[in-house]
C-alpha cells in the first residue's frame, strides 16, 4: 500500500491544538464583547472543524475526488444558510408593512 | 467466483489478498471507493445538521435575548469537559486506524474500547444534564416553566418572551438528542469492529472498515465542535 501514515506525533499536535482552542472559546465567552464574541466563537470553531477535518479525517491525504465532495458538502451548507437568511434578514427592511 | 470471465490472474486471482473483493482491482481502488462513499454520506449528514443550524440561526437572529438568557441555564463547564472528551476520542479513534497501519493489532482494540468508554462518558454526561432539564421544567411542552429572566417586561410581553426560551430548549433537545442518537449509534458500530481487530483483520494492508468509521466519528465530533459555542457559551456571559 502507497497509503501515507500520519505520525502519532502529528495526531497529538492536533490534540493540543484542539484543547486549546476550546480553552480560548471558553474563556473569549466569559467576556461581554458584543458581537464580537459569536465572530470569535465561529471563527474558533471553523479552525477546530478544519484540524479535524485536515488531519484526523485524513483530507491531507485524499485524492483530489474526495477533498471536491467534501468540500460540495460545505458549499451547499453555505447556500441554504445564506439564502435563508437573504430572506428571513432582510424582510423587515424591504417589506416593512409586512406581518404589521 | 465460480464463473470467470476474465484472467484470474489480473484480478489478483489466488494471489489477491483475501480482503480484496472481486469488483475491485486493487487494495487502493477499494479503499478510494469506500472512502469516497463514505463522504457521500457524510455530505447528507452535513445538510440533516445543517437544517437544524439554519433554523437555530434564523430563530436565534429574531430572538437573541431570549436565547441568550436560555442558554445561561445550560452549565458550560459540563459543555466544555464534553468537547474534551469528545476530542480525546477523536484522538483515540486516530491513533486505533494508526496502530493498524503499523499492523499492532492489540492496540488496534485498545484504542478502540478507549474509544467507546469517552463516548459512553459523553453520553453520561449528557444524561446528568437532561435530567437537571427535567427537574428544571425546561423541557419545551405543557409542563414547561420560566422564571428566570425577561421579567421586566409587561405580562403579555412575558409570555411571548418564555415561548422564544421554550423554542431555544426545543432546538437544543433535538439538536443534542440527533447528536446524541449518532454517538449512540458510533458507538454501536466501534463494538462490531472490536471482534474482527482482535482477530487481526485490520492490518497495513486493510482497515477500510476502520478508516470509514473514524471520518464518521469525527465528523461527529465536528457536530458537537459546533454545538458547544452555539448552545452553551452563548449565555456564558450574561448574569
Amino acid at each position: 500500500m502507497s497509503e501515507h501514515v500520519t505520525s502519532r506525533a502529528v495526531y497529538f499536535a492536533v490534540f493540543a491544538a484542539l484543547l486549546v482552542l476550546t480553552a480560548a472559546t471558553v474563556i473569549v465567552a466569559n467576556f461581554d464583547l458584543g458581537w464580537a464574541n459569536d465572530a470569535v466563537a465561529l471563527g474558533i470553531a471553523v479552525t477546530k472543524a478544519l484540524l479535524v477535518l485536515w488531519f484526523f479525517m485524513h483530507l491531507r491525504y485524499s485524492t483530489r475526488v474526495t477533498v471536491l465532495t467534501a468540500l460540495a458538502g460545505f458549499f451547499w451548507l453555505a447556500i441554504l444558510i445564506s439564502l435563508t437568511l437573504n430572506d428571513y434578514l432582510t424582510r423587515e427592511t424591504l417589506f416593512p408593512y409586512w406581518g404589521k | 467466483m465460480s464463473i470467470s470471465l476474465t484472467d484470474p490472474q489480473a484480478h489478483g486471482g489466488h494471489d489477491a489478498h483475501p480482503s480484496l473483493q472481486h469488483h475491485f482491482d486493487t487494495l487502493e481502488q477499494q479503499k478510494e471507493a469506500s472512502t469516497l462513499g463514505m463522504w457521500l454520506f457524510l455530505v447528507t449528514e452535513i445538510m440533516f445538521f445543517g437544517g437544524l443550524f439554519t433554523t437555530y440561526v434564523v430563530y436565534r437572529s429574531k430572538y437573541s435575548t431570549a436565547f441568550v438568557a436560555a442558554s445561561h441555564t445550560l452549565d458550560w463547564k459540563l459543555g466544555a469537559f464534553n468537547t474534551a472528551v469528545l476530542i480525546l476520542s477523536s484522538l483515540t479513534m486516530a491513533l486505533a486506524i494508526w496502530a493498524a497501519q503499523v499492523n499492532r493489532r492489540k492496540q488496534v482494540v485498545a484504542f478502540l474500547i478507549a474509544t467507546m468508554i469517552l463516548g459512553l462518558t459523553f453520553l453520561g454526561v449528557k444524561a446528568v444534564e437532561y435530567k437537571d432539564k427535567f427537574e428544571h421544567h425546561h423541557v419545551p411542552g405543557a409542563s414547561f416553566e420560566w422564571h428566570e429572566g425577561g421579567h421586566a417586561e409587561a405580562a403579555p410581553a412575558q409570555a411571548d418572551f418564555a415561548k422564544h426560551v421554550q423554542l431555544f430548549f426545543s432546538l437544543y433537545f433535538i439538536m443534542t438528542g440527533l447528536h446524541a442518537v449518532h454517538m449512540i449509534c458510533g458507538i454501536g458500530v466501534l463494538a462490531f469492529l472490536l471482534m474482527p481487530s482482535w482477530k487481526g483483520r485490520y492490518n497495513s494492508a486493510y482497515h477500510n472498515p476502520l478508516e470509514c468509521t473514524g471520518l464518521y466519528w469525527h465528523f461527529v465530533d465536528i457536530v458537537w465542535i459546533f454545538l458547544f459555542p452555539l448552545l452553551y457559551l452563548l449565555g456564558a456571559h450574561a448574569k
